[in-house]
């Protein structure tokens, strides 16, 4: 069947939970996602299933974190980009690359 | 500073509960960001649609698997619900003669209980346009003959009852207004005159049916002299010109001047072809019979309406004024009240239309028979399709065992079977719903003519979406919880090696099914054979007169007065009539009835009154009716004034041995008597379903009381020319009447036309009950014919005939079909006899329409199934054993 088809949203969850690392969590992508899209209107279930998906996919792994005062006690899903989803990236990453170099120039100017 | 807890009970309700705890955690936490950017209130709002936004099929009631490490088997994967949907539709494509009949049969059925339910919804809204419709009733008197106990009520009520009703039960009734009959008048306008149908009320008939008033206002009656127009009559009568404070001559005799204009009252109410209003007070002051009964409490010739106050209820009202007669009629009437046990009584706006037939003296039916009968028709009906559609589709699902049988070997739980076949059901379910728009949009045209109604599908009306909706749900369900629950609880091991064996009393409910479908048919049948053979019985009913090339012409125009004779005159000089006679009244109603008649032998207690016709001296040639004794007026007798012609009828009431020369005298002021001078053969001038009443035919004869004209068109001229002559006859003469004529022959069969429609509406639905009931048995057999295809061919090669096998597989539907027609017989003998006893004057119900029904369903039956028996018959049974 191939790789798994990558959606353009979820390619960007995926990016910021590689950049986020460690601390990639729902509200924390949202916002990071948030900030660097010039305030576009991130909603947390459009992140939270995209992390679900990906995960399903094997993009990425997740585990709980502990207990901590902030919200009521709740715990934190934190979420880890996995060697797959990493090379994944990257493919689409040249991917694009060798598409915008193929590029002609000139249209440009 | 927290977030609305409503909303966290919602995430702990629909969401997930694997993921209750992270996803909550998140989102209060943004919500916390969130308030300290925005703002509390509007963070909440944000918060809110959050939730709203987690509310979706990807965590809706969804056994979270993101976690497990195996998938669950889970009954919504969209790759089963494709799956279901391809094999239906292959299943669909491969059968297509069973889905054919399958889908439009259940359409069919579906179409008819639908228009039937449009019409009966549109019978039952009659009249409830108008906003008082609970409040507004008409008054009736209701009295019990002290001879014979009968009890009759009176529409018709005097002129002052309206004034001490308004008077003395003020308290009680907001409105109280005298109305003359409604009747087609000429509006002059200018040179131009515009026959409408129009009607006189006294003011506060636009307060009372709530009139929307275009132009003018509420007020615009109080000044007497005005009427208000209907939109579609101020369109064609003024055109674009403003139409207040036109002056209208109405009927050539006064004028009325326009201050209002009102919207259209719907059609299917009672002043639906009302397109202009008067003022009942006006009317009085120019109609001198109508002035001169003002005062008058011995002639009742108005009907009152009523409308309740806002707080008093109609019961409330009706136990007020019943007591009216003792309470507040004059002395005389006081006093014979209690003899006659006078009463009065509301009846309300609701009873009208639907309740228009009394009996008793009170409401008692009309219209609702019908709109019962046609319900039940109509369920019936789509009993049928139901029946049919279960039928096949249960035949059909024993063909997919192996199907289920397969896939449970590979994993599927029953659930999942239940859901695929509950599924497909409403697939052509629905289907055949879209079928049915198609089917229902097609005729709704040709079904509004034949009903007379202005119906069409309510595509905005949400009841009609839920009712619909509930409909094919209770369908689909039905006809596929059997095979659902049935097939699904087969064992694979058993269907997958072939040993399944449907046991012995699987298709007996599919048999029962088939007798009530069949039963529902031939009581259909039988039904619309009586109703058409009632109609007929009554058209051939002997009238007493010949209505042949009879026109009348009614000259209300008060310009007649001195034309009729000249008239008449040049019409038989011209050689365009070859008799012309005038009456009071047409040959095909009653508009008088008069009482307080003595005769020799009379008992004193009989006070029936009889109808009287005035006439001249050539009536009974013109309409030529038969003479049984006696003699028509002549003018050779001088002394005809004094004469009177009786029919049978009241020849056999008044029970004289020899009628002729004996008197009737009036007891009533004047004292007059008339001789009996002859005997006439009944003319059926009311209801050809009822007796007829008593007549008295008296000579009139000063012309200018005798406002119809009879003439018998010289049958050597074509219809269309003498029209145009009596026409131009009639404008040399008096050019301000316009010329309306009427074929009397016309007029007699508008009495046949309720029965008639009724009629073809029965047929229509008559036939497409038993075309249903076929297309399910011709599917039936088709099926069972194809179970028995290796039977046949095995009974063939052992040398059974074409005929053997004919029999042997139309036997049973026959014996089903005559089972039905047992059932059918007396079920249908009752209803038809109960609607029959309506009629006084009925057909007899006879032993061959049951014979004949009988034939024809069984003679339809061996058609249909031995299409399919003979053509299973004359397979080369070397292909049919050779299959598999």
């Amino acid at each position: 069947m191939g790789r798994s088809y990558l959606g353009e949203f979820e390619e960007l969850v995926l990016l910021t939970v590689a950049v986020l690392e460690g601390t990639a969590y729902g509200v924390t992508i949202a916002a990071e996602l948030k900030q660097r899209m010039n305030n576009r209107l991130i909603s947390l279930s459009g992140v939270h299933i995209a992390l679900y998906r990906l995960e399903e996919k094997g993009f990425v792994v997740s585990e709980l974190g502990g207990a901590t005062s902030e919200r009521g006690g709740r715990r934190k899903r934190f979420f880890r980009i996995t060697a797959l989803g990493k090379r994944t990236l990257a493919e689409m990453r040249q991917v694009r690359n060798e598409l915008w170099d193929a590029i002609p120039t000139p249209s440009f100017s | 500073m927290k977030p609305p807890a409503w909303l966290d009970a919602l995430v702990k309700r629909f969401l997930p509960s694997e993921l209750y705890e992270e996803l909550l955690g998140d989102l209060h936490e943004q919500f916390a960001f969130q308030a300290e950017e925005f703002g509390v209130q509007k963070a909440r709002w944000m918060y809110f649609f959050e939730v709203i936004r987690f509310c979706r099929p990807y965590f809706l009631r969804r056994p979270f698997s993101a976690h497990s490490k195996y998938s669950t088997s889970y009954t919504y994967s969209p790759a089963m619900i494709r799956n279901y949907f391809k094999i239906a539709f292959r299943n669909l494509l491969k059968h297509k003669g069973y889905s054919f009949i399958n889908i439009f049969g259940l359409a069919t059925g579906m179409a008819v209980a639908m228009l039937i339910g449009l019409w009966v919804w549109d019978e039952l809204s009659y009249n409830k346009s108008f906003r008082n419709y609970d409040h507004i009733a008409q008054v009736y008197n209701h009295v019990t003959e002290p001879l014979d106990q009968k009890q009759v009520e009176g529409s018709s009520q005097p002129q002052p009852m309206a004034k001490v009703l308004r008077e003395k039960y003020g308290h009680i009734f907001k409105h109280v207004l005298l109305v003359q009959w409604e009747g087609e008048t000429t509006l002059g306008v200018g040179n131009d005159n515009y026959i409408k149908r129009g009607q006189f009320f006294e003011n506060g008939v636009i307060d009372m049916f709530s009139l929307k008033m275009l132009k003018g206002s509420k007020e615009s009656l109080n000044d007497s002299q005005g009427m208000i127009l209907s939109e579609s009559a101020a369109k064609s009568i003024f055109g674009d010109k403003d139409p207040i404070g036109e002056a209208v001559k109405l009927d050539n005799k006064f004028y009325c001047k326009v201050s209002g204009v009102y919207e259209d009252i719907p059609q299917n109410s009672t002043l639906g072809g009302i397109h202009f209003i008067g003022n009942f007070e006006y009317l009085r002051t120019n109609e001198k019979w109508i002035k001169n009964n003002e005062e008058r409490w011995d002639a009742s010739s108005q009907r009152i309406f009523v409308q309740t106050a806002d707080n008093v209820t109609m019961e409330q009202a009706n136990a007020a004024v019943r007591d009216f007669y003792l309470k507040d009629a004059p002395d005389n009437l006081k006093e014979l009240a209690p003899k006659y046990k006078a009463i009065l009584y509301l009846n309300p706006m609701k009873n009208w239309y639907l309740y228009s037939e009394f009996k008793d003296g009170y409401p008692a039916t009309g219209r609702i028979t019908f709109v019962w009968l046609f319900s039940i028709v109509g369920i019936f009906v789509l009993l049928l399709a139901c029946i049919n559609f279960m039928n096949l589709s249960t035949a059909r699902s024993e063909k997919r065992a192996k199907e289920v049988g397969i896939r449970k070997a590979v994993g599927s739980i029953k659930s999942q079977l239940v859901n695929q076949f509950l599924g497909e059901s409403f697939l052509v379910v629905g289907l055949a719903f879209f079928v049915m728009l198609g089917i229902v949009g097609a005729s709704i045209g040709g079904f509004n003519e034949l009903a007379d109604k202005q119906v069409s599908i309510p595509f905005f009306n949400v009841y009609f979406w839920g009712i619909s909706f509930i409909f094919l749900a209770a369908t689909a369900l039905l006809s596929g919880l059997y095979p659902a629950f049935y097939l699904s609880s087969f064992e694979p091991v058993k269907v997958l090696k072939g040993t399944i064996r449907l046991g012995k009393y699987a298709s007996l409910p599919r048999r029962v099914l088939v007798v009530v479908q069949f039963t529902v048919s031939v009581v259909l049948i039988i039904g619309t054979i009586v109703v058409y053979q009632q109609i007929q019985y009554a058209q051939n009913r002997p009238v007493g007169y010949d209505r042949s090339s009879l026109v009348r012409i009614s000259m209300d125009d008060p310009n007649f007065e001195n034309s009729k004779l000249v008239m008449k005159d040049q019409l038989l000089r011209n050689g365009i009539a070859s008799n012309v006679a005038f009456s009071n009244m047409p040959v095909t109603s009653v508009w008088d009835n008069w009482g307080g008649f003595d005769w020799k032998g009379k008992n004193p207690d009989a006070e029936s009154s009889f109808s009287v016709t005035q006439l001249d001296e050539d009536f009974g040639a013109t309409i030529q009716w038969k003479v049984k004794q006696g003699r028509n007026f002549s003018k050779e007798f001088g002394m005809d004034t004094a004469a009177v012609i009786i029919n049978e009828s009241a020849a056999k009431y008044l029970a004289l041995k020899n009628p002729i020369g004996e008197y009737i005298t009036s007891t009533g002021d004047g004292k007059r008597r008339w001789q009996i001078i002859g005997v006439i053969e009944d003319l059926v001038a009311e209801s050809p379903y009822e007796p007829v009443k008593m007549g008295l035919y008296m000579f009139q004869r000063n012309v200018r009381a005798l406002g119809q004209m009879q003439i018998k068109i010289n049958p050597n001229l074509p219809m269309s020319e003498a029209l145009t002559k009596i026409e131009a006859t009639q404008k040399k003469l008096v050019p301000s009447a316009p010329f309306r004529y009427f074929f009397v022959d016309e007029e007699y069969s508008k009495k046949f036309t309720a029965e008639q429609r009724i009629g073809k509406l029965a047929f229509l639905f008559a036939i497409l009950a038993i075309m249903i009931s076929c297309l399910g048995l011709f599917g039936l057999a088709s099926f069972i014919a194809e179970q028995r295809t290796k039977e046949i061919g095995i009974r063939k090669v052992l040398g059974a005939s074409i005929t053997n096998l004919w029999g042997l597989l139309s036997k049973e539907f026959v014996l089903l079909v005559v089972i039905s027609l047992f059932i059918a017989s007396p079920v249908a003998y009752y209803f038809m006899n109960n609607w029959i006893q309506k009629y006084s004057y009925h057909t007899a119900i006879s032993w061959w329409i049951f014979v004949a029904a009988g034939a024809g369903a069984l003679i339809i039956t061996l058609l249909t199934v031995s299409f399919q028996a003979i053509k299973a018959a004359l397979v080369n049974p070397v292909k049919s054993l050779k299959s598999e």
